[in-house]
C-alpha cells in the first residue's frame, strides 16, 4: 500500500507564491482603501475588474482557506446564531460568520469591497450571499443575470444580452474608480488569460499518460487559485509554463504522485476540505489517482478550446461566464463530460463525492451513479459530506465506503488479468 | 488441517467463526461488543477457537471485518463488512444476486457477482433510520425486548402509519399512538413496514436481482422478514446463520490466505529437500 503523501512540488510552491502576493495585495487594499471588488468563482469575468485594477476578492475562497486551515465551523456557527439555517450552504455562512468578525483570516485581511459583483452562474443561493455581503459592507450590488445554458450553445441574443450588462458594470467600475475605459489594456489581460488557459489545458491533457503526472482533483487546487483568481495575469501566464514544463518532465520520466498508479478514478463534486488530506490518504492508500474532475473545472472549461480573446474581449467574457464553466451547464452535459473524460482519459472508475449543504449542485447526483453504473457499466462510488462544514465527516463511514468499493474493484482486476 | 478465522466487529455484537479447509464452522462465537472493542474482538475469536476445540495459534490467518475491523489487532489482515457479507451470503446460499445486510447501525444493500464479489453496493447516510438500532428504539419505547418485536408484530391485521423514520422522532411518533390506544401489533407492524419501505429503496439503487439473501443481526427478526419480503413481493433466503455471514465471509477469505502461506511453505520446504508437506502444514497452522 502506498504511504501517506504530501505533495510539494514546484507547482504547489510556485501557486503557494503567487497566491501569497495576492492575498498580501488585499491586505494592503484594505489599509490604502484601493478599490476592490467580491466576485464569485464559476464564469467569472475577472478580467474587466482587472482592467481597472481593482482588487477581486472571493469570498468563496475566504471559506475554504477556513476549511483548509480547520477554522470553519466557529464562523459556521456564527452565521446560524444569526439565524442562517444549518442546511444552507457551509461556504456561505463560514463566509458571512467570517464577515462579521471583522475579515480578518488565516490568509490576512481582507478588504471590505468597493462594488460586490454577483455573476450569479448556476448558483442562486450565492445571490442572497452577495446581497448580503453589500447589505452589511454598504457597498454597490451589482448582479449580473447570466443566462442558463439551455441549448448546446447559447443564442446571440443571450451573449449580447450578456455583453449589455457587462457594458452597464465596465459604466460602474469607471464611477467607483475614476478611471477611463481602456479596451486595449482589456486585450493585453485576455491575452495573459489565454495563455494561462493554454497552460491549464495542456496540464489537463497531460493527465492521460499512464501514470499521470498528478492528482487532477486533489493537486488541481494548486492551478485553480492562479487559473479562476489569478486569470489574466503576467505571473497567473508564467506560472502555467512552469507547470506544464514540470509536468512534462514527469511523463518523460513516467513519474506520478504516488509510488504505484493503481486505478485511475474521475473525481466530481469539490473535495471536504476540513479534512482535505484524510480524504486524500484515503485514496492514496489504493493506488488511486484522479486523472480528470469536474470540480477542477468550476470556474472555467478550457479543455474544449475555449480561450479568452484579445480580439472580442467582451464577447469572449460573456462566453465563459455562460458556456465554457461546469456550474451553468444542465447535469446531462455535466454526465457528457464525464463520460468524456472516463473514455479519453481512460479511467477506472467515477467517484462522486456529494455535498451535503449544495443542494443545488448535489440534485442529480443519484441519477448520475445510476447512469454510470446501470448504463455504462462504469463502476460508480458515491459517498457524502461537505465541503466546509466539518460536522457532516464521518472518516469510519468514509473509510469503509471507499475500502469497499476499492477492494471490488481490485478483486475484478484480479480475475480479469 | 488448516484453519482461518473471522472476527466481525460490529456497533453492537462482535462475531468470530473458525473454518477448517474442509469449508467447515469448526468454532463460532457471538458476544457483545461493550466499550472496549479489542478486547471484544480477542475474547469472541479465543471463545470461537476454544468451540472448534484448538489453541488460537493454530488459526493460520485471521481477517477482521466490521467497524472495528482496525481493533483486530491479533488479525493479519483487514476486509470491510460488504465485501465480507457479499462472500458470506454467497456461500451460504450461491445462487444469491442481492444481499440486504441489517446490522445495529447500517443498512447495505449489495449486488454480488457470480462468484460472491461485489458488483456495486448502497448503504444508509449518517442516520440510523432503517437499522437495528431504530428497532432497539422502538422496542424500548414500547416496554419489550427486541426478539419480541417481531412475532408480535406479525399479529397486526392493520398497520398503523409512521410520519418519520427518524430514529429519534419515532418514539413520540410511537407515543402519540400508545395515547390513542392503537394496538400494539399494529405501531410495531407499522415500524417494521417503515423499516422495509426504506430498505427496499436503498435494495432498487443497486438493482434487485434473485436470489435475495437477508443477513445481519436483524435478520433474525421473523417481522422484520415477512415486512422486506411483503415489500419486495419477493422471498429471500434467511439462513440460521445469517447473522454471522460477515465473520464466516472474513474467515473464508483468512482460510484461503492461509491455505496460500501454507503451499508457500510446503514449496520451500521441498526446495530445500527437507520432505514431509504434512508437518509443513502442520506449521504454518
Amino acid at each position: 500500500m502506498a504511504a501517506e503523501r504530501q505533495y510539494q512540488g514546484v507547482v504547489h510552491e510556485r501557486s503557494r507564491e503567487i497566491m501569497s502576493a495576492w492575498y498580501d495585495d488585499l491586505a494592503r487594499a484594505a489599509k490604502t482603501g484601493e478599490p476592490s471588488a467580491c466576485l464569485m468563482i464559476s464564469g467569472n469575468c475577472v478580467e474587466i475588474l482587472r482592467a481597472f485594477d481593482i482588487h477581486p476578492i472571493f469570498p468563496e475562497v475566504n471559506a475554504l482557506q477556513m476549511a483548509i486551515r480547520k477554522q470553519a465551523l466557529p464562523m459556521i456557527l456564527k452565521a446560524e446564531q444569526m439565524g442562517y439555517s444549518g442546511d444552507n450552504c457551509a461556504y456561505v455562512k463560514a463566509d458571512v460568520g467570517f464577515l462579521m468578525s471583522g475579515g480578518v483570516g488565516p490568509t490576512g485581511t481582507i478588504p471590505s469591497p468597493s462594488i460586490v459583483v454577483c455573476n450569479y452562474v448556476g448558483c442562486n443561493v450565492y445571490v442572497k450571499w452577495f446581497e448580503h455581503i453589500a447589505h452589511f459592507c454598504k457597498a454597490p450590488l451589482f448582479m449580473l443575470d447570466i443566462p442558463f445554458l439551455r441549448e448546446k450553445a447559447p443564442s446571440k441574443d443571450d451573449i449580447t444580452y450578456v455583453m449589455k450588462q457587462l457594458q452597464e458594470l465596465i459604466a460602474l467600475c469607471e464611477q467607483v474608480t475614476g478611471k477611463k475605459f481602456d479596451i486595449d489594456k482589456l486585450r493585453e489581460i485576455c491575452r495573459y488569460a489565454a495563455r494561462a488557459e493554454d497552460g491549464w489545458a495542456r496540464a489537463k491533457d497531460l493527465c492521460k499518460a499512464k501514470p499521470a503526472p498528478f492528482d487532477a482533483y486533489f493537486d488541481s487546487i494548486n492551478m485553480m487559485g492562479p487559473i479562476n483568481v489569478l486569470r489574466g495575469t503576467k505571473a497567473a501566464a508564467d506560472f502555467f509554463d512552469a507547470a506544464v514544463a514540470e509536468y512534462e518532465e514527469q511523463v518523460a520520466l513516467g513519474a506520478g504522485p504516488l509510488p504505484e498508479e493503481r486505478f485511475r478514478i474521475i473525481t466530481e463534486g469539490p473535495p471536504p476540505y476540513p479534512y482535505y488530506r484524510n480524504f486524500r490518504n484515503l485514496f492514496a492508500k489504493w493506488g488511486a489517482v484522479s486523472v480528470a474532475s469536474t470540480y477542477s473545472t468550476v470556474g472555467g472549461l478550457w479543455e474544449y478550446g475555449f480561450r479568452h480573446d484579445p480580439e472580442r474581449p467582451l464577447e469572449s467574457i460573456a462566453e465563459q461566464m455562460i458556456v465554457h464553466n461546469l456550474t451553468n451547464r444542465s447535469i446531462l452535459d455535466r454526465y457528457q463530460q464525464i463520460k468524456d473524460y472516463v473514455e479519453r482519459w481512460e479511467a477506472d472508475a467515477l467517484v462522486i463525492h456529494s455535498i451535503k449543504s449544495c443542494r443545488l449542485f448535489s440534485a442529480g447526483q443519484g441519477d448520475m451513479r445510476e447512469y454510470f453504473t446501470k448504463e455504462l457499466g462504469v463502476p460508480t462510488l458515491l459517498v457524502e459530506s461537505d465541503l466546509e462544514d466539518p460536522r457532516y465527516y464521518s472518516e469510519a463511514q468514509m473509510k469503509n465506503r471507499i475500502d469497499a468499493f476499492f477492494e471490488a474493484l481490485e478483486h475484478r482486476k484480479l480475475v480479469n488479468a | 488441517m488448516i484453519y482461518g478465522g473471522g472476527v466481525d466487529v460490529g456497533s453492537t455484537q462482535t462475531k468470530a467463526v473458525v473454518l477448517n479447509e474442509r469449508r467447515a464452522i469448526a468454532g463460532r462465537s457471538i458476544i457483545s461488543t461493550g466499550a472496549n472493542v479489542t478486547k471484544a474482538a480477542e475474547k469472541a475469536f479465543h471463545l470461537a477457537a476454544e468451540n472448534a476445540g484448538i489453541a488460537p495459534d493454530r488459526v493460520g490467518y485471521v481477517v477482521g471485518t466490521g467497524y472495528g475491523r482496525y481493533k483486530v489487532t491479533f488479525g493479519d489482515t483487514q476486509i470491510t463488512e460488504i465485501t465480507c457479507h457479499a462472500r458470506g451470503a454467497h456461500f451460504l446460499f450461491p445462487d444469491t444476486r442481492t444481499v440486504i445486510d441489517m446490522g445495529g447501525q447500517d443498512t447495505k444493500a449489495i449486488k454480488v457477482g457470480l462468484s460472491g464479489d461485489v458488483l456495486d453496493f448502497c448503504m444508509n447516510d449518517k442516520c440510523a433510520a432503517g437499522t437495528g438500532r431504530f428497532m432497539q428504539a422502538a422496542a424500548d419505547v414500547m416496554g419489550l425486548s427486541l426478539e419480541e418485536i417481531g412475532p408480535y408484530s406479525l399479529k397486526s391485521q392493520n398497520p398503523s402509519k409512521l410520519s418519520s423514520v427518524c430514529t429519534v422522532f419515532v418514539e413520540s411518533d410511537i407515543m402519540s399512538y400508545v395515547a390513542q390506544k392503537k394496538k400494539v401489533e399494529d405501531i410495531l407492524a407499522g415500524v417494521h413496514k417503515a423499516v422495509a419501505t426504506r430498505t427496499v429503496s436503498l435494495a432498487r439503487r443497486v438493482g434487485i436481482e434473485d436470489e435475495i439473501t437477508f443477513t445481519g443481526g436483524v435478520s433474525r427478526n421473523i417481522g422484520m422478514v415477512r415486512a422486506l419480503e411483503a415489500a419486495l413481493g419477493h422471498k429471500m433466503n434467511v439462513h440460521e446463520d445469517a447473522h454471522f455471514a460477515g465473520a464466516f465471509g472474513a474467515a473464508l477469505f483468512a482460510l484461503e490466505r492461509a491455505e496460500k502461506l501454507c503451499a508457500v511453505e510446503v514449496a520451500k520446504v521441498d526446495l530445500t529437500g527437507w520432505s514431509d508437506g504434512e508437518e509443513a502444514n502442520g506449521t504454518a497452522g
